[in-house]
């Protein structure tokens, strides 16, 4: 018996973000917010992982299921999305990301573990829309995905409004993010904020620090000073290299 | 902490739906709730859109995997799209029918979504059509479908009639939605309306506490 409770069968791990993120359509725009917690099973893989994605200067997403999924995700979206831009001469729109992540999910039938909530701010106003990893879509004025998510939509059903001002959902989306925070053992650490506006992005990464942070790091350096360790012996040993064979070739640059 | 529950068959969101189209005297009316929910146990969306307009007149409902539902719609929607440049007239309700029905007929191992397709065109007029889940392709004037659909069997059977008039018809779809939310846990939210004539195409949005109420409610 005393054996079989020490071994564990190891299991491949991987990253999953099993978070928290909410967002709020507001007057002039749509904020985004999320945790900074990245786990692998029981252990914390990445205490300030980077949940909201850049898709375009006017798009944001937060993705949450497996990390790998929603990073590589959004990175394709971004491209594509770039490149389409470059071609149409067009900005582009909330709902062609949207169409593009749908037709992507919808062809691996689910085998992409990616969550994704996108938001942005185009020529049509602000959007935000929802991404099931089956490939389903719905357009939603607020919304909170990831395994905290129970909590953090009881805090936005309750505080939400349409066309709230930005302090008042900048704050309701970092109290969903905190209760989900408080409720949840998947999410936690700080939280990050992101408000798009037709006038630009705010990042604002840490919004607020995990209260439970842990102080050592700021007294802590890792970086040694020159002489740290003490230099027992040094010996130069010079190369003598002599040339043996030289070609000039000419460039044809007629 | 896996929120999907294994019991359900269907993967992912599902509609869990209560969908309903009915001929009237001069046109036809198409409506659903607007409910979606993962495992039978938690409800993703209360707004979902399940009425899809997939070309002026012609609308379809959509029931099942929402996902599949969503990608057969926008399909079939480019598809009409085409076809309609092609002849250059508008598709006939049943050419609609048939693109979904090809659809989930050729791709039924994968898929698991049916529709109800409704519509005015100049040859036949208002039509009904019901695409089922292996690609059944039938023709009715009143037609029920999804999951809720099995608590207004007896009420529909019994109160439709054919030639009713506009109103009669509206109130007859809006009831049979309420007393099929009622009793179907994966159905609510509120109840989507379009009607559609030859003079045009109306949406009517019955919120949840405007719906009719029966007895115990």
């Amino acid at each position: 018996y005393a054996l079989e409770n020490i071994i564990h069968l190891k299991q491949i791990r991987h990253i999953n973000i099993m978070l928290l993120i909410s967002f709020v359509l507001m007057q002039d725009g749509v904020v985004l917010g999320a945790d900074t917690r990245a786990t692998s099973s029981e252990v914390v893989a990445d205490k300030m992982c980077a949940k909201i994605h850049y898709i375009a200067p006017n798009i944001y997403c937060c993705g949450a299921g497996t990390a790998a999924d929603t990073k590589k995700t959004t990175e394709l979206l971004s491209s594509n999305l770039t490149i389409f831009s470059m071609n149409s001469g067009r900005n582009p729109r909330v709902v062609m990301a949207v169409n593009i992540l749908q037709d992507m999910l919808y062809r691996y039938r689910g085998q992409i573990g990616a969550n994704l909530l996108l938001g942005g701010v185009d020529c049509t106003g602000n959007h935000l829309y929802e991404v099931d990893p089956y490939g389903s879509v719905d357009k939603v004025p607020y919304i909170a995905m990831g395994s905290g998510d129970l909590a953090a939509l009881g805090i936005l059903e309750d505080g939400f409004k349409p066309d709230l001002e930005l302090e008042k959902a900048k704050e309701l989306v970092r109290a969903a993010i905190h209760a989900g925070i408080m409720s949840d053992l998947g999410s936690g650490n700080n939280i990050d904020i992101c408000v798009i506006t037709r006038r630009g992005v705010d990042y604002i990464r840490p919004y607020q620090d995990s209260e439970y942070k842990d102080n050592r790091y700021k007294k802590m350096k890792y970086k040694y000073r020159p002489g740290t360790t003490p230099v027992l012996t040094e010996k130069v040993v010079p190369l003598k290299l002599e040339v043996v064979q030289e070609t000039v070739q000419q460039m044809d640059t007629a | 902490m896996e929120k999907h529950c294994t019991d359900s068959q269907v993967k992912g969101v599902s509609t869990g739906t209560t969908i309903l189209a009915a001929i009237f005297d001069g046109g036809v009316v198409i409506g659903s709730d607007s409910r979606a929910s993962i495992g039978g146990e938690y409800v993703s969306s209360k707004t979902i859109n399940k009425v899809i307009q997939v070309h002026d007149q012609i609308f379809c409902c959509m029931a099942g995997s929402l996902a599949d539902a969503q990608f057969v719609t926008k399909a079939a929607k480019s598809h009409l799209a085409f076809h309609s440049v092609q002849m250059e007239n508008p598709p006939l309700v049943i050419a609609a029918a048939s693109v979904l029905k090809e659809l989930c007929y050729k791709n039924k191992e994968e898929l698991q979504a049916g529709f109800l397709t409704a519509g005015w065109d100049r040859k036949k007029g208002p039509q009904v059509y019901v695409v089922s889940l292996g690609g059944m392709l039938v023709s009715q004037p009143v037609t029920i479908g999804g999951s809720g659909s099995t608590y207004i069997y007896g009420y529909v059977d019994a109160k439709y009639k054919p030639n009713m008039s506009r109103e009669e018809c509206l109130q007859f779809a809006t009831n049979a939605l309420a007393l099929a939310m009622g009793r179907d846990n994966v159905s609510g939210g509120v109840a989507h309306l379009v009607v559609i004539q030859e003079t045009g195409v109306e949406h009517v949005v019955v919120p949840g506490d405007k719906l009719p109420k029966f007895h115990d409610e």
